[in-house]
């Protein structure tokens, strides 16, 4: 679980970026140094997405990773669910 | 569209139970200033914004409003997590327990069932900016006293979080505003 939990955390901190990014953005469209670290934290972001995804499933429906059976989206735990260290 | 993703925004840290604190909670969760209330009323109100930076940042808050929901009931579903009936009527949840059991069901601290009647969206995009900068403000001095309201270092930290949300989305409320009011200035003649 700690490793699931620190590559989660990466994740988390990278979506944080994103989503106080994009909020700047909404009001700073111009910003170009904003938009190249958008940009960057992005392209972070799809790596570590996808290297938590290979081994601990989706965390959307959109994920790149291969479908595999049975259905990995059900697999436990749920975000509630989580004991963070 | 929405798309769920299978994850907190920010992880939330239950040392023990404190049923109290799960009550309390509710205030952030169905109150009238809760992040419920937040997300239905900026995701009501942008269809009537005159501006695509009004659309798209009530788009955009009001969705990271709902994933501050599911926060905030995270903490209380590990709260009260596994706590026997008599307990919970004890601390204050007997009323909850007979309706609802531990279903984080949203209410308030008082358990008033949320209501549509705590938003507003009056179709005028000034009113409905400047109700969005009050609620963040409501919302912020709701956390402040919820922090004071607990000694678990792990709520306190995601609380905090919370709480500086709450100020980042003022700031972007106020900007937006300001481009609101120079497009409708420019537009009106008496």
């Amino acid at each position: 679980m700690d490793e699931r939990l620190t590559l989660l955390r990466e994740i988390q901190e990278l979506e944080f970026a994103m989503v106080d990014l994009i909020l700047f953005l909404d009001t700073h469209p111009q910003d170009r140094a904003a938009l190249r670290d958008y940009a960057a934290v992005r392209d972070k972001h799809m790596v570590v997405i996808k290297r938590y995804e290979e081994i601990y499933g989706p965390l959307s429906f959109c994920s790149t990773t291969p479908v595999k059976c049975p259905w990995q989206w059900l697999e436990g735990p749920w975000p509630w669910e989580i004991e963070y260290a | 569209m929405w798309m769920y993703e299978k994850k907190l925004q920010y992880p939330v840290r239950v040392s023990k139970n404190d049923i109290g604190m799960a009550k309390y909670l509710m205030a952030q969760y169905g109150g009238p200033d809760s992040e419920l209330s937040a997300g239905v009323r900026y995701l009501t109100q942008r269809y009537s914004m005159p501006t695509n930076m009004a659309k798209g940042l009530l788009t955009d808050i009001g969705t990271e409003e709902m994933a501050h929901w599911e926060i905030i009931a995270t903490m209380i579903y590990k709260l009260v997590k596994g706590v026997p009936a008599m307990q919970l009527r004890e601390a204050g949840l007997g009323a909850h327990f007979a309706e609802h059991d531990h279903a984080v069901y949203p209410g308030d601290a008082a358990g008033v069932p949320w209501t549509a009647a705590y938003i507003q969206a009056t179709g005028d995009p000034i009113a409905d900016l400047h109700e969005d900068l009050a609620a963040e403000q409501k919302a912020r001095a709701t956390y402040e006293r919820l922090i004071q309201l607990t000694d678990d270092p792990g709520i306190k930290d995601t609380l905090r979080f919370l709480r500086e949300r709450e100020v980042v989305h003022f700031q972007r409320f106020g900007e937006t505003l300001n481009d609101v009011q120079a497009c409708l200035d420019s537009k009106k003649f008496y």
